[in-house]
């Protein structure tokens, strides 16, 4: 196994090559819960968790199954499957085993199970030919990115709160603005590590 | 035969699709192009893997339900559906399911605390849990200021952010009235049902119709300008200023400056001045609301719109009681007579209503409930009355 590689995929994925800011995948739930700081620290985790696990599952089903039998044309669909059922799971497990950790997450797992940014993780790793380990190491990245992108975001909305925004830029136009120089910004680590 | 031939069409079909080639199908993830796709075995493949995929995660999710089913009590979704869900956190619980929790497996939680639903979700909790509930009054948000921007004086020009709780820090805020609203709207953002919006003089105006009493208002506001009361008292002091009289007076117009005429006039004794500010005790105030016509600073705010004038029904005996307690004389006439009340000096305070005996006097805004306090007494005397009877006829049969 090759570390080396393994976090140079942690990385690219992280910041490089970051889902949001490089890929505009997962908008919708990066404007939808990033007014709150709260609410985007546990989006973020509860986001990185079901990354990992559905990254590792599908995995599992596309190399031993999938690909054995020829069907790797049915990746959509199937990937969409195993993460509604693990998500569907981990929320009867999780209301079971810890109530507390179920109120604070609970609501943003339902919220999940047909996420972009989820169904793109296992499908990238598929057509890029990942082994298990480079998998998960790239699920790890983007859930880590995509948590950076929502904290950044949820902390400089949380100070537009006060801003004096000039009328017609209140609300999602400003956060649109905010979100594109964000972009501009995470560009300047293209060129960081070269795969 | 018919059928038979269609079977043909399609074993037809399905060979020539598979001379088509095609390149691309299932590429990718060390799949290798090839020339032809064997159409039947694909399919073949592909439904016994979809069948296969489908029962194992129906039936992984069919275990895991039953497994880990949690029990719950089923009061607890029916005590939620009938809560207000907003979310606002006046019952003291940070969200409305822990409250319906709380309140079906604690029994020392109150059943009132949703204060958004108001007295049906209260009543329609009460029956789930099977709790006593109390009566509760209506409250409302009342804000405690009067001071707008054209009334008060700025010790300086604020040009922070737009918010209270940040003026506040800027040396107290730029009010000159340490006690007045600063008028920079915090608690119209943070009420959740939208009940307060600024007025051109940058003071909150609360909306009885959406206000539900929640109290997150009350919780924003830094200098504490806003209390929750009951709905039902009317006539405030609406000021908090402690002040001494000339120097709430230099700061704003319409401050309580201690003056002492509301003491004076009022028929209740409910008045009272400490730390130079009036207060009206709510228990004693009958919301007659003679001191907002005699404050010199027009500090006590009469909540009641317009109000309507009394006027004497037949029932009247002419006791005169009515010219007796009428404290701008508007009332009039002779014993044993009808007695009449000038349309121009009524100020609609209801005090002849409530003291006349035979309720004559209606129209007035407390009308129905002196005629409701009226019926009780009326109802409380027939039966002692009939119990008396009763007493007497028992020893004598």
């Amino acid at each position: 196994m090759d570390f080396t590689k393994l976090f140079e995929l942690v990385v690219s994925s992280a910041l490089i090559n970051n889902f949001v800011f490089t890929m505009f995948l997962g908008l919708c739930i990066f404007f939808g819960v990033s007014k709150k700081m709260e609410t985007a620290v546990g989006m973020s985790i509860t986001f990185l968790m079901v990354m990992v696990v559905s990254a590792a599952l599908s995995w599992v089903v596309y190399q031993f199954i999938m690909v054995p039998l020829d069907l790797t044309f049915l990746k959509i669909i199937i990937f969409i499957g195993v993460v509604a059922a693990f998500v569907q799971s981990a929320d009867t497990i999780m209301k079971k085993v810890s109530p507390s950790l179920y109120y604070k997450l609970g609501v943003y797992l339902a919220l999940i199970t047909t996420n972009c940014i989820i169904i793109a993780v296992p499908l990238k790793n598929a057509g890029e030919h990942y082994n298990f380990f480079e998998s998960i190491a790239f699920a790890l990245g983007s859930g880590i990115g995509f948590g950076l992108a929502l904290i950044i975001m949820a902390s400089i909305r949380e100070k537009l709160e006060v801003a004096d925004v000039p009328a017609p830029f209140r609300g999602l136009p400003i956060s649109f603005i905010i979100a594109g120089l964000i972009a501009l910004a995470f560009t300047g680590f293209s060129g960081l590590i070269t795969l | 035969m018919f059928d038979s031939n269609i079977a043909n069409n399609i074993v037809d079909l399905i060979q020539y699709i598979n001379k088509i080639p095609l390149p691309m199908l299932g590429v990718g993830g060390g799949v290798e192009v090839r020339e032809t796709v064997d159409l039947v075995e694909l399919l073949k493949f592909t439904g016994a893997f979809l069948l296969g995929i489908s029962a194992i995660f129906g039936m992984g999710l069919a275990f895991a339900a039953k497994k880990f089913s949690v029990k719950e009590d089923p009061r607890v979704d029916q005590v939620s559906d009938v809560l207000a869900h907003a979310h606002c956190g006046a019952c003291g619980f940070p969200g409305c399911r822990q409250y319906a929790e709380q309140v079906v497996l604690n029994p020392d939680v109150k059943p009132t605390l949703c204060t958004p639903g108001g007295a049906a979700t209260a009543e329609a909790v009460a029956r789930i849990t099977g709790k006593v509930m109390e009566q509760t009054e209506p409250k409302i948000a009342r804000v405690f200021c009067q001071g707008g921007c054209s009334k008060s004086s700025r010790r300086f020009k604020y040009e922070g952010v737009k918010e209270c709780r940040a003026a506040i820090i800027a040396s107290g805020g730029d009010k000159a009235c340490i006690y007045g609203c600063l008028g920079y709207g915090s608690c119209s953002k943070a009420c959740p049902f939208d009940a307060i919006t600024m007025s051109e003089e940058n003071l909150p105006v609360i909306d009885p119709v959406k206000c539900t009493a929640c109290g997150v208002c009350a919780q924003t506001c830094p200098i504490n300008v806003i209390e929750i009361l009951p709905t039902a008292k009317e006539v405030l002091v609406s000021c908090h200023s402690k002040d001494k009289g000339p120097v709430a007076k230099k700061h704003c117009q319409t401050a309580c400056i201690a003056c002492g005429i509301c003491v004076k006039v009022c028929p209740y004794n409910a008045p009272k001045i400490e730390n130079f500010l009036s207060t009206i005790d709510l228990d004693k105030c009958k919301v007659c609301g003679l001191c907002t016509k005699k404050c010199p600073t027009n500090a006590i705010l009469d909540y009641i719109p317009k109000r309507p004038k009394a006027f004497v029904t037949d029932k009247c005996i002419g006791c005169h009681m009515c010219a007796k307690v009428c404290p701008v004389n508007a009332a009039s006439g002779e014993l044993k007579k009808l007695h009449v009340i000038d349309q121009e000096k009524c100020i609609g305070c209801g005090i002849c209503a409530s003291k006349c005996p035979k309720v004559a006097i209606t129209g007035t805004f407390n009308y129905p409930e002196v005629l409701k306090v009226y019926e009780e007494k009326k109802a409380a005397r027939a039966k002692a009355k009939e119990e008396a009877k009763a007493k007497e006829e028992t020893p004598s049969s």
